[in-house]
């Protein structure tokens, strides 16, 4: 694994990634020259400028022109980081959806302490939910006496998308709030129980990864860890029929 | 005032414990807030076993501890967890806000606008009081069954509402905190407004007493949003209420029995309402000490006063409008986030501002390296690099990966930890000979100095490779394959936590040795311009034989033509 994980970001296996990382990058080159000059400039004041015998401190405060300068560049800075990149990035993160027409269609279900995925199966329709049918044997609650949900495929802690595919994933939970985290795919959503909250992403790279949760959701967060596989179109149909439900099986079994 | 305490002197109780003078009372809340201050870091020091040595068990003292916390040793997560969650509250709530404002505030705030007490002397014994209370409730919630609270310091429901007894005996704990700072808050506000000293006009103030006096707003506004939502939670909790609960909760594979109806994301917003604004509450009064001593240890005037007071009451009022730069990953929609983002970098240009004005106060002084001036200089870049951290974490595109992860613990203790506690500390220096008439050792101060900034920043600057990394916050043990990449970082950071334990005893030394055989010092060692040091040390009850009247601005140094280089607010030009 640690081919992918070290020192710096994560492995970027996304195609809105790469401007992310562009922006994080770009930041820390701007705030480590900011940092260097103020240092530099303090510690020569700090030499320049002490006590010793017959030095005099000045009452007149020297005026500097530098930091009004500094001021406006700093804000002008700021001001081309939000409309030149993080406006920009995270319209299309937010508003952009691909169409759905083209997209893979995931469902994902937070509970203490798994991820539900849940696929629309070969109908491309996601069969009906119920909250009171939700049990160990059936995590999502799906209703088989819709017609839909025959084809479903429930899994636990498996996510598995096609690469260069557009995946539109909803996103919600049964308990507490958690936080959905690809770390290779830069994604990370807050996962809110009561809340339906849809999301896209694209991979451009196959491999094996992690899903993480990222926000504190009880004793078990640490281990709320599943697995995220990226695979070409023809391994994901692959995995597709592997998994699908045999035809008569009426209880969804999970695959786990 | 009271001119009857003159004639019959106090007894013990009356002067010292249940006391109404500011300066007994600064004491207390200082003495209260150091211990809850080493407490708080105990906590993390443990947790930080777990980090560095997952699941192992804890040398020695591990035996210590009762089955719900450890087994042969080794930590339960839901052990760590009370961990995280209550340093975090104890170093917020319990050990540096009373430091800060209860202790420097109280004690310095009537000394330096030559008041003779705090407007409300009984409502400010009061105030230390329900602090105290709150105190040990907090305390005692390690004791309840299941341990104290676990969900973070934040809180956040439903998981904080389905959690174990702890959260309610927090929740009462932070009820009592809240109505503490209510309390003191009003009281500072009266007091500056009204018993400034003749002559003392509102830009004649010393930096700290402004700085004192924008935070006093900021907990006056900021903390009854977090009451009612303390009280709200607890409702949830006892009552059955579902303010925080949305309809259709599976808790454990179970329905949760509850009517729903409500929304977490009310909490969030009511907390960070208040817990932005309490940012600056934890280092306003810090860039206040810093300012107060720079100017006295250049010996020379601050760079742009004016300027930085107007950038603190505009830092002041902006802290109000960023809170949701907190919840950029909950699914706002663009037009919030943008709205948040863009406040987020307005309140970025005072802080800048002041940051600058204190870096060129340097400019043209004859420095002194004295102790509390090697914490106020440390203070500044290590402020600067929590500030410019801040930067990545409130643009939305980039805080998707950073958000939640160890960047933010990183960026928040560079500003609270290397920031705040240094600020502190330089203050405690200080003010020492004020409170004691005696002289905390120059060699053992340097002894603490220089092991804390080292050991410092070897645990706050590995934390934001850990982040870039994708490490999580919370994490009981490093499971992921990108928390396993960079595991090594955490056991440096252990030891250097451990390290920066080690170096706290030379200032405990330092602290008790001279509060018995320190070097007696006049009651002006520094030779200060302010009002507190033109009174003896410690001084009087109600602080001056003879009411102060102030003659010029609190950085009269080295004025050109006197014949010492400093010139007290209160004192005649020869
Ligand atoms: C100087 C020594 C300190 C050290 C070594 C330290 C270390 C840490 C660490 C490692 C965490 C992360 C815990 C986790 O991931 O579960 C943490 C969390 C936190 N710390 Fe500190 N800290 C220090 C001082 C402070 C101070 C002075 C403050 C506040 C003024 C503070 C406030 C917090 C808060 C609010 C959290 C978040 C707690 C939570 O997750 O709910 N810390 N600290
Ligand atoms: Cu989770
Ligand atoms: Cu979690």
């Amino acid at each position: 694994m640690s081919k992918y994980y070290g020192w710096g970001l994560p492995f970027n296996a996304s195609a809105n990634g790469a401007a992310i990382d562009r922006l994080i990058y770009g930041i820390h080159g701007i705030m480590f020259v900011l940092f260097i000059g103020w240092l530099t400039f303090l510690v020569y004041t700090l030499i320049r400028f002490r006590a010793r015998p017959g030095h005099q401190a000045a009452y007149k405060v020297h005026h500097f022109k530098a930091p009004t300068y500094l001021e406006v560049s700093v804000a002008l800075i700021e001001v081309l980081l939000l409309v030149g990149f993080s406006f920009p990035i995270m319209n299309h993160v937010k508003n952009q959806f691909p169409n759905e027409a083209g997209a893979l269609k995931i469902h994902v279900v937070a509970e203490q302490f798994a991820w539900n995925i849940h696929y629309p199966g070969a109908d491309g329709v996601f069969g009906k939910t119920r909250q009171d049918l939700m049990g160990s044997d059936n995590p999502v609650g799906l209703d088989p006496s819709d017609p839909h949900a025959a084809d479903d495929i429930v899994t636990i802690n498996q996510l598995h998308i096609p690469v260069n595919k557009p995946i539109i994933i909803n996103l919600t939970s049964k308990d507490v709030i958690h936080s959905f985290f690809l770390p290779v795919m830069r994604v990370k959503q807050d996962a809110i129980p009561g809340d339906l909250i849809p999301l896209w992403m694209e991979a451009n790279k196959t491999g094996d990864f992690e899903i993480a949760c990222a926000q504190l959701c009880g004793l078990g967060h640490y281990r709320m860890r599943g697995f995220f596989s990226i695979h070409t179109q023809e391994d994901f149909d692959k995995w597709l029929k592997d998994n699908a439900p045999a035809p008569a099986a009426a209880p969804v079994a999970p695959a786990v | 005032m009271n001119h009857a305490s003159h004639a019959h002197p106090l007894p013990f109780w009356r002067k010292y414990i249940f006391s109404m003078d500011h300066k007994v009372i600064g004491v207390q809340y200082a003495v209260t807030s150091l211990l809850f201050l080493f407490f708080g870091f105990g906590l993390i020091s443990l947790l930080r076993w777990q980090l560095a040595f997952p699941s192992q068990p804890v040398p020695f003292i591990g035996q210590f501890f009762n089955d719900t916390q450890m087994v042969g040793g080794i930590m339960l997560p839901e052990f760590y967890n009370q961990l995280g969650a209550m340093h975090g509250t104890i170093m917020v709530f319990l050990g540096v806000v009373p430091l800060a404002v209860g202790g420097f505030g109280n004690y310095l705030v009537p000394l330096q606008v030559g008041a003779p007490d705090m407007a409300f002397p009984k409502l400010n014994m009061m105030s230390y009081w329900v602090y105290f209370i709150g105190g040990i409730v907090m305390l005692c919630s390690f004791f309840v069954p299941a341990g104290a609270a676990q969900s973070g310091w934040t809180s956040y429901p439903p998981l904080s509402d389905v959690a174990p007894l702890g959260q309610t005996v927090w929740l009462i704990g932070m009820v009592f905190l809240i109505t503490s700072s209510l309390l003191g808050s009003v009281n500072f506000i009266v007091t500056i407004v009204q018993l400034r000293a003749q002559g003392l006009t509102f830009f004649k103030m010393p930096f700290f007493v402004w700085a004192q006096f924008v935070t006093s707003f900021l907990l006056l506004l900021a903390f009854p949003p977090l009451e009612a939502a303390s009280v709200m939670q607890l409702m949830d909790r006892l009552a059955g209420t579902s303010f925080f609960l949305p309809s259709g909760l599976v808790v454990g594979g179970q329905p949760l029995a509850h009517t729903g109806g409500g929304n977490p994301l009310l909490w969030q917003h009511l907390f960070w309402f208040l817990a932005h604004p309490e940012v600056y509450v934890l280092i306003l009064p810090a860039l206040g000490i810093v300012a107060e001593i720079i100017a006295n240890n250049t010996r020379k005037p601050i760079y742009g006063y004016k300027v930085m007071v107007f950038a603190t009451i505009f830092l002041g009022f902006m802290s109000f409008v960023v809170w949701a730069h907190h919840m950029f990953l909950t699914n706002m929609g663009t037009s919030m986030s943008s709205f948040f983002q863009i406040t987020t970098m307005i309140i970025s240009i005072p802080s800048v501002v002041i940051l600058t004005a204190l870096i060129l106060s340097l400019w043209g002084g004859s420095i002194r390296f004295n102790t509390p001036m090697l914490f106020a200089v440390a203070f500044l870049p290590m402020f600067g690099i929590g500030g410019l951290t801040g930067l990545p974490l409130g643009l939305t595109a980039s805080d998707i990966h950073l958000h939640d992860t160890y960047y933010v613990i990183g960026h928040f203790h560079y500003v609270v930890a290397p920031g705040t506690i240094f600020a502190l500390f330089a203050g405690i220096y200080f003010w020492f000979p004020k409170v004691t008439g005696r002289k905390l050792s120059e060699f053992l101060g340097k002894l603490h100095f220089w092991p804390s900034f080292i050991f410092i920043n070897g645990i706050f600057m590995p934390m934001f490779i850990l982040g870039l990394a994708g490490v999580s916050r919370r994490l009981y043990s490093p499971e992921y394959a990108h928390a396993q990449a960079v595991q090594p970082l955490n056991v440096f950071i252990s030891y250097c936590a451990w390290g920066l334990g080690l170096a706290q005893i030379p200032f405990i030394l330092n602290f008790v040795i001279s509060l018995f055989a320190g070097k007696k010092v006049d009651s002006n060692p520094w030779e200060s311009t302010t009002l507190e040091w033109q009174t003896t040390s410690p001084p009087p009850h109600e602080n001056f034989e003879h009411e102060p009247v102030v003659l010029h601005g609190p950085y009269e140094y080295s004025v050109p033509g006197q014949k010492k280089d400093f010139l007290p607010q209160n004192m005649r030009e020869n």
